[in-house]
């Protein structure tokens, strides 16, 4: 039907260096996320509680981020840049468009989830003598955090996949370095099989690691 | 003492209370009652600063609550409140709803604010769901918890908001008889409110609401025998 051969033999010897490589994806993933979540909470809170220059940057950022290709963002960090000198290391393009973009994601479930989290809970909070920042730290805060839990789950999930986009600008992370092998070997289905394994196995323990976090965190 | 002196309240253009004046003295019990929309709960907010008012003052005890000064988070440990839809924070436990604001708020011990916590929750019959969940609750329990919440400040006097509406008619007595037996206690108390038995039974002073005017107070006996207005007896005709 086919003739084509199989040959393992080639990934299985870079093996150990698509799992360095694979570490490689999870770190921008995970540096990615911290900064999304920090920046996406700001986002939601200047867009909530602000008006005119600072809302409307904000909005701008989430309208970006959210709707247009996340390849063009990262191109944008890599070759727009670049087009005006500013020249940046492939892993500092792929943070830099993979924090714009889980930022933009975030910070609509962040703005979700304070919504969800009624007035009258500041006004109980406030009746007994709180601060506005105790009612807010200590009520409002942890409500939102259940809330944005499984959404900020699934952007980790994307981000992951997401960084595999990192090939396109020269990021040696996990597809990148595929990439690279396959195309000195020409092994190109058996390297991206693998890859696409190994990209399998990291998104399941990122799930089973949120399930288990979840079932500690959440007792209500 | 609570002292209200000629109080407006406007929401937009609406005008809301149109000048109230109300003295509650210390251990006295007072039931607010009218219909909805005649700015008895407004009022209860305006007491603990919850709203900002237009004109006039409410006195607590010597201090003016909407005065630029007055720190309104101590003066708020003197005013506990109990809300119609209880309320309760649904991320901690029973204990952890009544132990936060002593601990955050007036800086006691985890190990104090916890002690305070377990007797309050005793003493409104909730001494078995202390590790329990909001979630895990009845509605007259959670009101009772927000009760217990509020008596953990060791407030000098309560302001219930329609505190039994958002119940279950089955669960009305429990909050009802908790209320009671912080009456014969001798907590000083507001009680906005539907229930016209407690109102009669337990008030020391029934107030009648109108249109954001107070149209009548006094003992049970007369609003509820001998009303004076004539809104008071329509009013009374149809809740009965």
């Amino acid at each position: 039907m086919f003739d084509y051969n199989f040959h393992w033999r080639p990934v299985m010897k870079s093996l150990p260096d698509l799992i360095d490589a694979a570490f490689l994806t999870l770190q921008v993933a995970v540096l990615a996320m911290i900064l999304g979540i920090v920046i996406g909470l700001g986002l939601a809170l200047v867009r909530m509680h602000l008006r005119g220059l600072p809302r409307w940057l904000a909005s701008s950022w989430v309208e970006l981020a959210r709707n247009t290709p996340a390849l063009f963002q990262l191109f944008f960090f890599g070759f727009g840049l670049g087009a005006f000198g500013l020249h940046l290391s492939p892993y500092i393009i792929v943070l830099a468009g993979l924090t714009f973009n889980c930022a933009g994601y975030l910070a609509e479930n962040f703005r979700g989830g304070f919504q969800a989290v009624p007035d009258t809970q500041i006004r109980a909070a406030r009746s007994l003598g709180m601060t506005a920042w105790q009612a807010y730290s200590r009520i409002v805060i942890p409500q939102v955090f259940r809330i944005v839990y499984h959404p900020i789950t699934n952007q980790m999930v994307w981000a992951v996949l997401m960084s595999s986009l990192g090939m396109l600008v020269g990021f040696r992370e996990l597809s990148g370095e595929t990439q690279f092998f396959a195309s000195r070997t020409f092994r190109i289905f058996e390297y991206f099989a693998v890859t696409a394994v190994i990209y399998y196995v990291i998104v399941k323990l990122i799930l089973l690691g949120s399930r288990l976090l979840a079932a500690r965190l959440f007792r209500y | 003492m609570i002292e209200i002196r000629d109080l407006h309240k406007y929401f937009g253009a609406l005008h809301v209370l149109k000048g109230i004046n109300l003295n509650v003295q210390k251990g006295e019990v007072l039931s607010v009652i009218g219909a909805s929309g005649s700015g008895k709960s407004t009022l209860l907010y305006c007491i603990n600063g919850l709203e900002p008012v237009q004109q006039g003052r409410v006195v607590v005890d010597g201090i003016d609550v909407h005065a630029k000064g007055t720190d309104i988070n101590r003066l708020r440990q003197r005013l506990g409140m109990v809300f119609q839809q209880w309320n309760s924070f649904p991320h901690l436990t029973a204990l952890e709803n009544v132990a936060l604001a002593p601990r955050i708020v007036k800086g006691k011990t985890r190990a104090e604010a916890r002690e305070i916590a377990r007797r309050q929750l005793e003493h409104v019959g909730l001494g078995e769901k202390l590790d329990a969940y909001p979630s895990a609750l009845s509605g007259g329990q959670q009101q009772r918890l927000a009760i217990a919440r509020a008596l953990a400040m060791e407030p000098e006097y309560m302001l219930f908001d329609e505190a039994t509406s958002a119940l279950d008619p089955e669960l009305v007595g429990e909050v009802l008889e908790t209320m009671r037996m912080l009456a014969e206690e001798g907590m000083t108390m507001i009680c906005v409110t539907h229930e016209m038995g407690f109102a009669r039974d337990v008030s020391d002073r029934v107030a009648f609401f109108h249109q954001g005017v107070m149209e009548e107070i006094g003992p049970p006996e007369q609003i509820f025998t001998a009303p004076q207005s004539e809104h008071t007896r329509k009013f009374l005709a149809n809740v009965r």
